[in-house]
């Protein structure tokens, strides 16, 4: 017998009940701009925020290459048309125009109903938060904490106001403006987003976090994230989104850069749980989201990992571009799909740099009449001597109306470059089922237990509390699944 | 006595997977306290039973009824039962990547006495103390239930979920087979355990060494989907010398009379 006595873990699951507790509506007085989008409604954008000539320039040049470009339409998802005369690209609650002082109340209390406490007093341990409403940051805790360390954490449009040369430098160096069609479209006419600064041979102390929500209708959100870790430095970023339940589609089509220097290390975690519309397909959020992060220096490090249960159409792609010696990306996903709704998403990892190494976990489920892809590209380039990839991606069906395809490509360069692929796609097998319940567990918490441990390589990675939150949400999905 | 509600009675049970009849009416007494043992060749329809007795989703019953404490069950789902009292010790547990044996335990625990039934403090001692009775590294409770497991393991994981569900009414589907001398002593023991007044139990086996440790009151000869013969515990060692081709020979005859 063992001596030692050994730590067990009982992780406890809580049952939550509504179907999308997130779907209310705030009532707030909003200052917007007209419907549609030209130069002149770029550069009122560009106003609002006070930005200066270099930015404006930014966004023009940025609008006119979108202008120049088409969508794309080779990921494996269909909607109808996007107008985007009909959509509004600025709303922003008029208590939270720039310099007002504190958040508007009414505010506070839409963020506290998603969880997200922002007064001081009852803000989370642990846990520095921006939150954006629609167009706009409203809020950034922990900031004086962090200010000691050098460590600059806050909007976007603050950002642009003081740190100029820091955005200057880094703004469009890992995701350009002409990028991609939604990538220029961000560029033009993004509001707001956040800017994370990590000092040389800092650790930030707490989890950096984004919580974005979309409030108004017909508005589309364009948020723009920058993290930067100077040499040595240490950040773990979380950014969670939730918006209304509407009838008709609203667009969401942000751009994350990442960009890590020598030994640094970013761990960029999403849970995203946009409204994903109705069972029949009605409304819900269009994710188009370009996310890229660059090792620059030797020995860096970013790890990506996203739990996608929400949207109606997720096309989404969070890359690593590998260009330090020894530097390392990962991927870590988990993208559940139910009723009508569309996931195109994966990764892509370039090996620049001698020894580098990448590794991506994707774990798809589709439940309903939903279809789910995994479209991945492994490029391993001339440079890339000793380079090492391994990719795992498992596909699980709930039901036999859903679909469930990998495009995994792997692109060899050099023949020193090791790379292993496994993949594999399974009904959820009644034999599981069938022993799980003969233990006394319903078919709907059988289910659930069998897909979280499908998903667990994806949820150890993510921040402990972070991680209890995803599994809850992922059980409140299986909910409506099953049967 | 007799026109008491039965505890567990299989009447005139017939089943079929993928329209090939197995059971071809199967019936069977079980009273509480008792332990019965069935054997019968391979394809007779041992574990389709069991898995009929469980409710397992692939098998069809036709015709029939399976009583426990006075309700047909035929109707209700593998969980219900389970939670109804009714316990399977499978042949081929499968595994369930991810989950650990402890959170598998609790969340069953939970579903058969009460969310919140058990303190997770009580609830852990008592895991411990059934993980030391079946001579099980503590170790186990965080692995993933099953995944990679020995076959000796599984079987005796099978035995500790049934310690921690408190079944009343069992069936072991040859949860010897495969077995070490050391490990068929641990699991009977655990099995031994279970055994008093208020349970009843159902051994499946091809052999008699585990029925040295398990004693049956009854046993049957189970053969192309009916019971051919019952009797008591010398039986078993009839079978185990002679084959079943004599209880064939004569059971056929029978039938075609
Ligand atoms: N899930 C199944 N699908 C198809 N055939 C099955 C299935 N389960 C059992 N059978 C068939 O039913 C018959 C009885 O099998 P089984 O109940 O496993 O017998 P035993 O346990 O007595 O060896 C065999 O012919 C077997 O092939
Ligand atoms: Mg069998």
């Amino acid at each position: 017998m063992n001596k030692t006595e050994t730590t067990i873990k009982l992780e406890t699951d809580s049952k939550l009940v509504q179907e999308y507790q997130y779907g209310f509506v705030t009532e707030v007085a909003t200052d917007e701009l007209p419907k549609g989008l030209n130069e002149d409604i770029v550069r009122a954008i560009s106003k609002k925020k006070n930005e200066p000539d270099w930015m404006t320039d930014w966004r023009l040049k940025a609008f006119r290459r979108w202008k120049a470009m088409r969508e794309p339409r080779w990921a494996k998802v269909t909607y109808p048309e996007i107008d985007y005369q009909g959509i509004r690209y600025y709303s922003a609650p008029k208590s939270a125009a720039a310099g007002a002082a504190e958040a508007d109340p009414e505010l506070i209390k839409t963020f506290e109903r998603l969880g997200i406490p922002l007064q001081e007093r009852d803000r989370l341990a642990g846990v520095a938060v921006d939150a954006v409403f629609d167009s706009v940051s409203v809020a950034t805790t922990h900031r004086e904490m962090l200010a000691e360390k050098g460590i600059i954490f806050c909007s976007m449009s603050e950002a642009i106001q003081h740190h100029p040369e820091l955005v200057k430098k880094y703004l469009g160096t890992v995701v350009p403006a002409g990028d991609n069609y939604f990538a220029a479209l961000n560029a033009a006419v993004f509001s707001d987003g956040s800017f994370c600064y990590i000092p040389k041979g800092v650790r930030c102390p707490v989890e950096l976090s984004t919580y974005f929500r979309i409030n108004a209708r017909d508005t589309g959100q364009f948020e723009r994230t920058l993290i930067v870790a100077e040499e040595g430095a240490y950040v773990s970023y979380i950014e969670g989104c939730t918006a209304p339940m509407r009838d008709t589609n609203q667009l969401h089509a942000a751009v994350v850069e990442l960009v890590a220097l020598d030994h640094a290390q970013i761990k960029y975690s999403t849970v995203q749980n946009w409204y994903a519309g109705d069972e029949k397909g009605q409304g819900g959020i269009y994710n188009f989201v370009t996310k890229r992060g660059h090792c620059r220096g030797a020995h860096s490090k970013i790890s990506w990992t996203q739990v996608e249960v929400g949207a109606a159409i997720t096309w989404k792609y969070p890359s690593v571009v590998l260009e330090g010696d020894h530097a390392v990306g990962e991927f870590y996903s988990v993208a559940f799909t139910n009723n009508r709704m569309q996931a195109d998403t994966g990764t892509k990892m370039i090996h620049i740099g001698a020894n580098t190494k990448s590794t991506i976990i994707s774990k798809g489920i589709s439940a309903g009449e939903s279809a789910n892809s995994y479209r991945g590209l492994v490029q391993i380039l001339p440079s890339a001597l000793n380079a090492r990839n391994h990719t795992c991606c498992d596909s699980m069906l709930i039901g036999d109306k859903c679909s469930a395809n990998t495009y995994p490509v792997i692109e060899a360069e050099t023949s020193t470059a090791i790379t292993e692929h496994e993949a594999t796609t399974s009904k959820i097998s009644e034999e599981q089922l069938f022993y799980v319940q003969s233990r006394g567990i319903d078919e709907e918490s059988a289910t659930s237990l069998i897909v979280n441990g499908f998903c667990k390589d994806v949820f150890k990675e993510l921040p402990l509390e972070f991680s209890v939150e995803a599994i809850k949400l992922l059980e409140l999905k299986l909910e409506h699944s099953v049967g | 006595m007799s026109e008491q509600l039965p505890f567990f009675e299989i009447r005139n049970l017939h089943a079929k997977v993928e329209d090939k009849p197995i059971l071809k009416g199967v019936n069977l007494v079980i009273n509480p306290g008792e332990t019965h043992a069935l054997m019968g060749p391979n394809g007779s329809g041992k574990s389709t039973l069991s898995n009929v007795i469980m409710g397992h989703p692939s098998y069809e019953v036709t015709g029939g009824e399976i009583l426990f404490q006075g309700r047909n069950i035929i109707e209700m789902e593998p969980d219900e039962r389970a939670r109804a009292g009714i316990f399977l010790a499978f042949q081929y547990p499968v595994a369930i990547p991810g989950i650990s044996v402890a959170k598998f335990l609790k969340s069953a625990a939970d579903a058969r006495f009460g969310q919140g039934a058990i303190k997770a403090s009580e609830f852990i001692k008592e895991m411990r103390e059934n993980l030391k009775f079946l001579e099980m590294n503590e170790a186990f409770l965080n692995r993933f239930l099953n995944d990679g497991f020995s076959g000796g393991e599984k079987k005796r994981m099978e035995i500790l979920q049934m310690l921690t569900l408190k079944p009343s009414l069992a069936v072991m589907d040859e949860t010897d087979s495969g077995l070490d001398i050391d490990a068929l002593r641990i699991v009977s023991k655990g099995v031994n355990r279970m055994v008093g007044p208020n349970f009843g139990l159902l051994v499946i086996t091809h052999y008699e060494r585990i029925l040295t440790h398990i004693k049956p009151d009854h046993m049957h000869v189970l053969i192309d989907g009916q019971i051919a013969m019952s009797g008591g515990p010398e039986l078993v060692k009839e079978v185990e010398k002679n084959g079943y081709d004599w209880i064939r020979a004569r059971f056929g005859k029978e039938v075609l009379v």
